[in-house]
């Protein structure tokens, strides 16, 4: 399609590109990489950054049987970033024989608390629920429950996800208030999540005689609005399935170093295997951003109008 | 890539070419669904294995007062032994929910395509299934144990729900069932005003909460570590170095970028220099914030592509499903 006289040049057929061919590369930069990990079952080697460090050893310095409260806000729509990070906070919560207490502030997300502690916990005979961990369910009030956990965890959560009341669940033993917890982490995608348990719940513990300690996993968009409240408000914070990558591998490298021989399941292995189709796609879109500042320039430097 | 200049029209014969490029393009993909089924997979190993023309299927066995999924190779294993065995079996609903997210997948992937009934049908769902399963849980988590009972606590165990810890009524639940009942008001036009006291309700009490919480973790905590040293000593002087550079950088950061939103003096002089840098802040901030964004984006896409590839079409068996 010519707006002239001559040929269109390759800068204009560049800059007319039919959007769906981007579309299809993008489709083919993440499922050329996944499907050659699925393969060959190869990921790459991560090295963690300070916040995702963190947050590793703000659970692994605890005691063993620790008190650990989870609140997973977040639904189906955000699973393929956040589930991994779930799922290896609660791993390494079993591995270091912490109590868990999971609970969520989204309507969806009570699915997703239960097939997340069944999935990890499922295997491990030495955890007993109601003993060792329990799940709350989905409370609604968003803030308001946040406030409400401060003064009274019974007020907030009278029952446990099977209608259980608190005071008969042996693991709740010695918990009136959020901060009678060791650890709170919160893996959210928005909101109400993360950055409203550091406002409601985090921050008022900070002047008190037992601050809370807080470690935060989150969504990509969600993260940039987070890395402020890092180190000073929060212990760790994981961003993104690189996050989660990051944080499954030192799990990962937890249990080899326990156990050389030890097997790691390929479901315990999500992000990492996540991050051969980031790096390509990540490419792909730094050459598409390279290559329209090209064609734009050029375009511009021959006095035409975008 | 740039639109065309107004008033330009696509040429039509490039459209018929774009079309038919992408039609080739989907025959494509959808030939190598039929060739996959044709070919099949191979299940089970050694002696019990055994090749199944087709995918996305799905095998349970019993378990507890369920049905625990397990991988296909089990099943094949289990016929090898036992060809009459019927322990582990097809699941017909799990087979069906396997393929039904399939399809809803490439139907809200063909809105790439362009806008299409498969996608309006996916969207209609979503919209549907998110709601009535909001709705659901809105009533059996929040209405029926704290409204209902709350003020007939007997009548709920009797009839709702009987695990209900309540035995005495709670009349202050007359507070908010008051609250929703002027909140319906505002579905009729005589009534509506009457909407406005629950909503200034609820208004005026989230802001005072958040404005105390905001100003505790986003003001002052965050000032207060504005005070702290901008020499970091670490565990090794590249660690030193790498963490003051960092608190010079966010103390630079913070005085720039409020010059560049301070409106009372013109942006000239040492003010407009440091406005200009505050600038790249933030420019450098939204860069960031764009690339968090597309790794979250290409973190759905490649969730939904390993589900596409090993739930569905079995090409890959990363978490041994199959």
């Amino acid at each position: 399609m010519s707006h002239g006289a001559h040929a269109p040049s390759l800068v204009d057929r560049i800059d007319r590109i039919d959007r769906r061919w981007i579309f299809l590369a993008m489709f083919l930069a993440v499922a050329v990489p996944i499907l050659w990990v699925g393969v060959t079952g190869r990921t790459f080697p991560e090295t963690p950054t300070p916040a995702v460090q963190g947050a590793f050893d703000a659970l692994e310095s605890l005691p063993p049987g620790s008190k650990v409260a989870i609140s997973m806000d977040f639904d189906p729509a955000s699973a393929g970033e956040l589930q991994p990070m779930a799922t290896a906070i609660v791993r390494h919560c079993a591995m270091r024989g912490h109590s868990i207490c999971a609970m969520t502030l989204w309507p969806a997300g009570g699915p997703i608390v239960d097939a997340t502690l069944k999935d990890v916990l499922g295997g491990r005979p030495e955890y007993r629920y109601g003993e060792n961990y329990v799940s709350l369910g989905f409370q609604a009030g968003n803030e308001g429950v946040m406030k409400q956990v401060n003064a009274d965890m019974a007020a907030a959560f009278p029952t446990d996800a099977r209608r259980t009341p608190l005071a008969d669940l042996p693991v709740m033993k010695g918990i009136r208030r959020i901060t009678d917890f060791d650890l709170l982490v919160s893996v959210s995608a928005g909101y109400p999540g993360a950055k409203e348990w550091v406002q409601f719940t985090v921050s008022a513990t900070l002047t008190s005689g037992k601050p809370l300690r807080f470690v935060a996993g989150s969504t990509g968009v969600q993260t940039p609005q987070l890395i402020p409240y890092y180190p000073t408000q929060m212990a760790g914070i994981l961003g993104a399935i690189k996050g989660a990558a990051e944080y499954e591998f030192l799990v990962n490298d937890a249990v080899r170093r326990a156990d050389p021989a030890a097997s790691i399941p390929a479901r315990f292995q999500e992000a990492q295997r996540r991050m051969a189709p980031q790096l390509f796609g990540h490419v792909l879109m730094i050459a598409l951003i390279i290559l329209g500042n090209v064609v734009f320039f050029a375009r511009r430097a021959r006095g035409v109008q975008a | 890539m740039s639109a065309l200049p107004p008033g330009a029209e696509l040429d039509p014969a490039v459209v018929r070419r774009a079309t038919r490029l992408w039609l080739v393009v989907l025959a494509i993909f959808g030939g190598l669904l039929v060739l996959r089924s044709v070919i099949g997979t191979e299940l089970g190993t050694g002696d019990a294995a055994r090749t199944v023309h087709g995918y996305g299927l799905v095998f349970v066995e019993p378990a507890g007062q369920g049905f625990a999924e397990v991988p296909a190779s089990a099943w094949a294993d289990a016929m090898a032994k036992d060809p009459a065995q019927d322990r582990i079996t097809l699941s017909v609903p799990r087979t069906a929910g396997v393929w039904v997210a399939a399809i809803l997948t490439l139907a809200v992937l063909s809105f790439l395509w362009r806008d299409n009934p498969a996608y309006k049908l996916a969207e209609s769902i979503v919209v549907g299934v998110s709601a009535g399963y909001v709705m659901s849980v809105a009533v059996w988590d929040t209405l029926v144990p704290k409204l209902v009972g709350a003020l007939a606590p007997g009548l709920t165990k009797a009839h709702l729900m009987p695990a209900l810890d309540v035995s005495a009524p709670d009349w202050w639940a007359l507070v908010p069932l008051a609250l929703g009942f002027l909140l319906l008001c505002r579905l009729a036009e005589r009534t509506s005003w009457l909407g406005t006291f629950p909503l200034a309700f609820v208004v005026g009490t989230f802001s005072g909460w958040k404005f105390v919480q905001y100003v505790e973790s986003d003001l002052l905590a965050q000032v207060a570590t504005m005070f702290d040293p901008l020499w970091v000593p670490g565990p090794t002087a590249a660690a030193t170095v790498g963490g003051t550079l960092c608190a010079v950088l966010v103390l630079v950061g913070v005085l720039t970028v409020l010059a560049y939103f301070f409106f009372s003096l013109e942006h000239r002089g040492p003010l407009g220099g440091a406005a200009r840098v505050g600038i790249w802040y933030l420019m450098i901030t939204f860069g960031a914030s764009f690339g968090f964004t597309v790794m979250g984006r290409i973190a759905l896409l490649a969730a939904r592509c390993e589900f596409l590839f090993d739930r569905w079409l079995w090409l890959i068996d990363p978490a041994g499903n199959h």
